[in-house]
């Protein structure tokens, strides 16, 4: 199934919706175009799944090879220690939804406002309403979803694909070598 | 004497020697409760309309800032609309995305504000009829001193019998309208100035369940401020369905009482189960303890379901819109009971009672409304009786046979889940259950909230919801619990106990578990949550459908939690108070604190109380599931006194958080009344309105914001222990926020003095003093019928 509805089907957000991630350069061009992204982990990246691995080993991948900060939510900080991960900043993710949307924070490493923050692993609705929150009061900061589920309320999201394709997306993203993608806003 | 107050009028005459004769101390009070014998001085905001606590509420929300989170871009609520507010558009009549946010929140605290006052309106009504105008209100006998705090702290007045309750009520009801009107299209335009009202909905909504719940303990003879409140059955296991089942839903005790009161008047209590869902229940057990509670709000399909009611009688509130289809599915009479909820029933208010229960019996009529609950009451039970033999619990739950036929029907389109607010895999289960293996579809049971929306997405027609409960069958038949019945008000003598080591600190805190647990394993984590704060000796409380959530586990030795901890508040307690309106009593008790403690006046004294309360009362609310309006009021009412909320992930729905700024030292200075200097307190509550997104992660913030500047030094260290050890037991590391909390060396927990020492020395730290701590350093409250000056 790939579908670019809102994966809760009554979640309807309003004229702006999510440009859908159709291969992963388009998500890596956004990745390394940014100055000062965040990767937001939610708990559920250590329970689900995926290819023999679990969804935060991907994540990590990914921050380790963008060199990307990390904002643990939930009680995802345990699963990031048990992989050797030490440095990520601990924090609801509703705090880190408002410490992103004020320009004047300087993000979690001080470097500086965050341009774009990538969230996957929190509970779907719960990431509906952060990332609305955002869309709404962060006009200086893109946000991308890297969950398999459609989030309208994101600048950019994959559609509802299955796990298999997930997968390989994420690998593709957090490669470091590869052809580089456009931007479609 | 002729003190006149708005359209209130009291006129005591000493002697008067007329023509007509002569009279000698006479009082007369129109629409105005007496104080004569009430020697604390009047403070200076009685009966607060919606700008009177202006100020106070702005150095909150000045503090802790909204971040909303629309649930939707648009406005739909005129006819100017849709309008797009994406960003920074404004909509036709110019609100902006923040003020419609925050209009909407008012909404919805103004919605739960008045279906609790438009419930203890009933309730006084109900009980005067029942006990008289003079019936005295009674909270606890001798054991309650402070009858009503927040009525003597919102309003000023200190009400004696249940007709002083109507003229509170009138002031609420004004407030009530007034805030909706706030709401109307090109009325307020500010975001905080919305915020502001959200809060004053919140207080106005405290007074309305006060009411209600003193209204109801008072002339019913429910227990009264009773640690040892008896224990009453839970769970859908525990009812004896050899017999007539009569279930009662909602949150309007009158139905029940009459049910209970006809039944015994009858002899035939033994005879005729009397069961409950939702707050109901909870109150029909304080009337009678051998009432049963079923559950919460989530059980309502799963036992109509089942086909154990042989009748079903609605009162208001949380009641689903559908009960009356699934009643009907189960052949078993409906009886409405509240011209709030009539469901296009024909009204046989007026018929005798042998005629309804002839149409009801023969299925001439499906259901009836009956707006008198004696007779509601006395129908109910015979209808029961005389339908059960013939009923033969007719059930909409599925054999296994048919639960593989059914589920091997399923296309795994995945709709179901998609539909599914928990996001449950319903699919995976019924691809198991097609091929025999039921396990995986019994095991979704404890997840489900019971709302039935997968039902309404299959394109296949497949009673998934029947299919979960039917096949978690034999669990079902193991919901076998005990609950403590609710105990309503604390004690004066208790807050005397633990006044003191909540105050300094010694008691690391409060915590009130309250509303729904309507999210995936809510009532298991409100249990589990519930158990570990108890063992870590804080005051526990809970109420209405959290309360029974918490009933519904047991320990390695089969008890529950209110088998394993006693009912009284002190440490280690879990202290059940009642129904939803009961939590009046919770944010009571931290008013009495004040009061009883601290010695401070309530009368009228709202912003010196709540600051009193932000400043020393280490209370935390945690509202894990909560979906209602009444919820959204709930918590306003509790951050209008500085109480932080903790929600679950759902709670972000409520479209914004109150968030504070633990980086923005700036933030958390407060004035030391103590030296007259401003001091650094750190973040202390750090949030007022919070959402987890785990159970361990609302348990970390639990203990964090239990914190308070008036802490001493062995408070704050317990505290500290406490936050640290569950910070590290779930997040795997040592906060990196301790320095904030640590004002001087002796605020370290001596089991950690290396570690934190260590952490001090590396950080820019320094001692700092502990203060007396107010955010009041120049206010002057605002006088009656004034509006605030906002600088």
């Amino acid at each position: 199934m790939t579908s670019a509805d809102p994966w809760q089907t009554a979640e309807i957000a309003g004229p702006k919706k999510a440009t859908v991630i159709t291969k992963p350069a388009m998500a890596r061009a956004v990745i390394r175009r940014a100055q000062h992204p965040v990767l937001l982990i939610g708990h559920s990246a250590a329970l689900i799944d995926l290819g023999g691995r679990k969804l935060v080993d991907y994540l990590l991948d990914l921050a380790r090879a963008q060199n990307i900060p990390v904002i643990a939510t939930g009680h995802v900080n345990r699963a990031l220690r048990e992989r050797g991960y030490t440095s990520a900043v601990i924090m609801p993710a509703v705090e880190a939804g408002h410490r992103i949307a004020d320009p004047g924070w300087k993000g979690p490493v001080g470097k500086g406002p965050c341009d774009l923050a990538i969230i996957a692993g929190l509970p779907y609705p719960m990431a509906w309403t952060l990332l609305s929150g955002l869309k709404h009061a962060a006009p200086h900061t893109k946000t991308i979803t890297l969950d398999n589920t459609y989030q309208p309320n994101a600048n950019w999201s994959f559609a509802n694909i299955p796990a298999k394709d997930w997968m390989e997306n994420l690998v593709a993203i957090a490669a470091d070598t590869g052809t580089e993608g456009s931007i479609d806003v | 004497m002729l003190p006149l107050t708005e359209k209130k009028i009291s006129l005591t005459i000493k002697e008067l020697d007329s023509g007509l004769g002569r009279i000698s101390d006479l009082s007369i009070s129109i629409g105005k409760l007496s104080a004569a014998d009430w020697a604390e001085p009047e403070g200076p905001t009685p009966y607060p309309t919606l700008a009177t606590l202006r100020n106070w509420d702005r150095k909150l929300l000045s503090r802790y800032q909204p971040f909303y989170m629309p649930f939707c871009d648009l406005c739909c609520l005129c006819t100017y609309g849709k309008c797009d507010l994406t960003g920074t558009k404004k909509g036709a009549c110019g609100i902006t995305m923040p003020a419609q946010q925050a209009r909407t929140v008012l909404l919805a605290a103004s919605i739960g504000a008045a279906t609790h006052t438009s419930h203890a309106r009933e309730l006084v009504s109900y009980a005067i009829k029942k006990a008289g105008r003079d019936c005295p209100i009674n909270p606890g006998g001798n054991a309650i001193g402070v009858e009503a705090p927040v009525i003597r702290l919102v309003c000023g007045e200190k009400p004696k019998t249940l007709a002083d309750l109507e003229t509170v009520l009138d002031y609420c009801e004004s407030q009530i309208t007034s805030l909706l009107a706030v709401t109307h299209t090109g009325q307020e335009g500010d975001p905080l100035d919305f915020e502001s009202k959200v809060l004053h909905a919140g207080m106005i909504d405290q007074v309305g369940m006060e009411v209600a719940d003193l209204a109801q303990i008072s002339a019913l003879g429910y227990p009264k401020a009773d640690p040892d409140a008896p224990l009453a059955a839970l769970g859908m296991g525990t009812v004896d369905t050899t017999k007539p089942v009569v279930l009662v839903i909602g949150h309007n005790v009158p139905p029940s009482v009459a049910i209970i009161d006809y039944l015994h008047n009858e002899n035939l209590a033994d005879q005729v189960e009397v069961t409950g869902i939702c707050c109901t229940s909870i109150d029909a057990t304080r009337y009678s303890p051998r009432a049963k509670i079923i559950g919460p709000m989530s059980w309502q399909l799963r036992y109509i379901r089942s086909g154990i009611p042989d009748v079903i009688v609605v009162d208001e509130q949380c009641i689903r819109t559908d009960a009356l289809a699934e009643a009907k599915a189960i052949h078993a009479p409906f009886i409405a009971t509240s011209d709030k909820n009539c469901l296009g029933l024909p009204d046989r208010t007026h018929d005798p009672a042998d005629a309804i229960v002839a149409d009801l019996a023969a299925g001439r009529q499906a259901g009836v409304l009956i707006l008198d609950p004696e007779k509601a009451g006395e129908v109910a039970v015979r209808v029961a009786r005389a339908v059960m033999q013939s009923r033969k619990k007719v059930s909409t739950t599925v054999d296994p046979e048919n639960i593989r036929e059914l589920a091997a029907a399923c296309t795994e389109c995945r709709l179901c889940q998609r539909a599914c607010p928990n996001d449950l895999a319903i699919p995976r289960g019924m691809k198991a259950a097609g091929a025999g293996d039921l396990s995986l579809l019994a095991g979704l049971y404890e997840a489900c909230v019971g709302c039935g929306r997968c039902e309404q997405a299959c394109t296949r027609k497949i009673p998934v919801h029947s299919l979960i409960i039917s096949a978690a069958a034999e669990r079902i038949k193991n919901e076998k619990f005990v609950i403590r019945t609710g105990r309503g008000a604390i004690q004066d003598v208790e807050i005397r106990n633990v006044g003191g080591p909540i105050v300094l600190g010694e008691i690391p805190g409060v915590v009130a578990f309250v509303g729904c647990a309507n999210f995936a394993n809510g009532g298991k984590e409100v249990a589990e949550m519930s158990v570990e704060f108890a063992k870590r000796r804080y005051i526990v409380c809970t109420s209405g459908c959290a309360a029974m959530s918490i009933g519904m586990y047991r320990d390695e030795e089969g008890k529950t939690p209110y088998e394993q901890f006693p009912g009284s508040f002190t440490a280690g307690g879990i202290v059940n108070v009642g129904s939803c309106v009961a939590n009046a009593h919770i944010a009571g008790a931290t008013i009495k604190i004040a009061s009883i403690f601290a010695r401070r006046n309530l009368r009228g004294n709202y912003t010196e109380i709540a600051d009193y309360v932000h400043n020393r009362v280490g209370a935390v609310g945690v509202a894990w599931g909560a979906m209602s309006q009444k919820a959204a009021a709930i918590a306003s009412g509790f951050w209008r006194l500085g109480i932080p909320v903790v929600v679950g992930p759902h709670g972000t729905k409520y479209r914004r958080m109150l968030l504070g700024r633990a980086d923005h030292d700036a933030d958390w200075y407060v004035h030391d009344q103590r030296t007259g200097e401003d001091v650094y307190a750190g973040p202390a509550p750090e949030h007022l309105f919070v959402a987890a997104e785990s159970k361990e992660e609302a348990m970390v913030l639990i203990a964090k914001l239990c914190m308070r500047p008036n802490d001493t030094s062995r408070g704050r260290a317990m505290k500290l222990t406490h936050y640290i050890d569950l910070y590290q037991r779930h997040y795997g590391t040592i906060p990196d926020d301790i320095p904030r909390y640590i004002r001087t060396m002796t605020d370290i927990p001596v089991t950690l003095k290396g570690e934190i020492t260590r952490i001090l020395a590396a950080s820019d730290w320094k001692e700092r003093p502990i203060p007396d701590p107010t955010l009041l350093e120049h206010d002057r409250p605002v006088p009656p019928g004034r509006s605030a000056d906002i600088p």
